[in-house]
């Protein structure tokens, strides 16, 4: 699967929950799509990830 | 002044100064917005970092609104798609809708921006289209549902002025939506004369962000606006064409 353009490798059954606490991201920070759909933060736990996903995870930055 | 209330997509505020986030160390960010008066700060959405560590929301002091941009978009549909994310974020429903295909200028594209502002709507944002000053256009985003128009000064991040002073004038008198200068501003001058105008308020970004002491220029054009938004309240004294008028009594001259 691919997380913001990085393909990465799944260690099994994976939820969307555990793998973005596995990858380090603050889950109040951010928003994220699954293959181009946004995943509600209410969803995370029961959403599961497969080889072929596409994730995007977002956060604000500095700009005008 | 205390009766003198901005109102944006249903919210109050006291201040008309708009603060972009860009181009700064966050370090400076909760000096900037105090120094600014500030009450609406814009911020950009992009793929996050996975430390997370030093977000940018981390400096914002609390009770300012967020305003997030699209910038990045090239089209409607992408604006749509960061604005989602933006709302996804989970600080409101204000959204910028900045559309650009053109990466010299950063010019916005007007008929794209048209189409995102009349789906944002409908999605329930509170939308503010970065535009470049075309009355017609103006209309087409009023009739889309923008709760304000932004039109550009001169090109984003120029610190150039007041390059489109006519249009916005034009704008000003037609639009019955709050006009926001956004983008080329590069003095409390200039910003105090947009507001002089009968602007609504300003955005800056480039202005603070380049100068030598961030704080104290976000002091210097929060007064600016300040003192435009009092002039435009009291009314600018005519202007004489041609000659001059005195301004003392004209009789009891110590003269034969």
């Amino acid at each position: 699967m691919t997380i913001n353009g990085e393909k990465k490798e799944l260690s099994g059954r994976v939820s969307l929950s555990e793998l973005l606490a596995q990858e380090g991201f603050r889950l109040e920070r951010i928003a994220v799509e699954l293959n181009g759909e946004i995943v509600p933060k209410a969803a995370y736990a029961d959403t599961f990830i497969s080889e072929a996903d596409k994730l995007e995870v977002v956060s604000f930055v500095g700009g005008g | 002044m205390g009766e003198d209330k901005f109102i944006l997509g249903g919210k109050e505020f006291q201040s008309r100064f708009i603060l972009g986030s860009g181009k700064y160390n966050v370090e400076l960010i909760k000096a900037a917005v105090e120094n600014a008066g500030a009450e609406i700060i814009t911020l950009a959405v992009r793929r996050a970092n996975s430390s997370g560590e030093g977000n940018i929301v981390d400096f914002i002091p609390e009770g300012v609104t967020l305003l997030p941009n699209t910038s990045g978009a090239r089209n409607a549909e992408e604006a749509v798609r960061i604005a989602r994310l933006s709302r996804e974020l989970g600080c409101g429903n204000f959204v910028k809708v900045e559309i650009m295909r053109d990466s010299k200028y950063l010019l916005p594209d007007n008929q794209e921006t048209v189409k995102a502002t009349g789906q944002l709507t409908k999605e329930g944002f509170v939308v503010l289209p970065y535009m470049y000053p075309d009355l017609n256009v103006a209309r087409d985003l009023a009739d889309a549902g923008a709760a304000a128009v932004m039109p550009l000064a001169a090109p984003i991040g120029s610190n150039k002025g007041l390059a489109t002073r006519e249009f916005i004038q034009i704008l000003i008198d037609e639009i019955d939506l709050p006009i926001i200068v956004d983008a080329g501003i590069g003095r409390p001058s200039q910003a105090c004369e947009v507001m002089e105008m009968g602007a609504a308020a300003v955005m800056a970004n480039t202005a603070i962000a380049t100068a030598g002491n961030i704080p104290l220029m976000a002091s210097a054009f929060r007064r600016a606006i300040e003192a435009g938004r009092e002039a435009y309240l009291a009314g600018l004294g005519r202007v004489r064409e041609s000659g001059g008028e005195a301004s003392s009594p004209v009789t009891g001259f110590l003269r034969d």
